[in-house]
């Protein structure tokens, strides 16, 4: 179980929250890329073992959307923060 | 879920509370005087609830507040409110119909909260003035410790059935733990 640090409500458990998908790039022009690029952007998350930002909306509490870095092996949240 | 039930605490649906949500910028003078005009008490800070008798104002999130009022009063209430911050950048609704509110009473409050939500309930953690939104079990829902010995606990009315079958699960006669 995640314990994540909403900046205002304090340290609440995942259950409280709606996973949110990677935060993924700014969405590019999809005219300006190759079709494989643009099924790359859409449809494959990152998946390291390691560190990645993702967003999570604390919907069961003030209804923020955070942004945090987690480490997919140890689950260790490095960062949280509102917004993007 | 007409009378309440007495069983490791007193759990006891209160028909009628008027609610009103105000979003806003909670900095804002205008919106303070708005809330704290209709309602009688005193602007809650951050996780806070603040009430005076049957009158309250809860803290919802960084830019949302609930306003307690009897609810013969919240029609007009949310009028005066909604008049006071014309041309200001708010949202008043009277949600008074749309929320079920439960009142529990004993000395095993915090116990019974602490089996169907994941909040630390002990009495260094959760002290009376404090709000929490969360969920109980399966659904969304809030409460705050009017004092050490009662809670108000309110969710969307759609789940007030189910609300009344876990708390009423929850305080069943011979499930104390014991723990706080």
């Amino acid at each position: 179980m995640l314990l994540i640090d909403c900046p205002f409500c304090g340290k609440r458990t995942e259950s409280e929250f709606a996973y949110g998908g990677p935060a993924l790039a700014p969405r590019p022009d999809p005219a300006a890329l190759t079709d494989a690029e643009w099924v790359d952007w859409l449809t494959v998350p990152p998946n390291p073992l390691g560190w990645v930002e993702e967003r999570w909306w604390h919907a069961r509490g003030c209804g923020a959307w955070l942004t945090l870095r987690r480490h997919t092996v140890t689950h260790e949240i490095a960062e949280v923060r509102h917004g993007r | 879920m007409s009378e309440g039930f007495e069983e490791l605490c007193r759990v006891r649906p209160i028909a009628r509370q008027g609610m009103i949500t105000l979003r806003g910028d909670l900095s804002a003078k205008a919106v303070k005087n708005a809330v704290t005009g209709v309602a009688g008490v005193d602007m809650p800070s951050r996780r806070e609830a603040r009430h005076v008798g049957e009158r309250a104002i809860l803290w919802m999130s960084p830019d949302e507040l609930a306003v307690l009022v009897p609810h013969e009063e919240a029609a007009v209430a949310a009028e005066t409110m909604r008049s006071a911050l014309a041309g200001i950048h708010a949202l008043v609704a009277d949600v008074s119909d749309a929320r079920a509110h439960f009142r529990l009473e004993g000395d095993t409050i915090r116990e019974v909260i602490a089996k169907l939500a994941p909040v630390d309930m002990s009495p260094a953690a959760m002290q009376p003035g404090m709000v929490r939104r969360t969920r109980f079990a399966q659904v969304a829902a809030g409460f705050w410790l009017r004092d050490e010995a009662t809670a108000q606990v309110f969710c969307f009315r759609s789940v007030a059935d189910y609300m009344s079958g876990l708390l009423r699960t929850a305080a069943t006669p011979g499930s104390a733990v014991g723990y706080f």
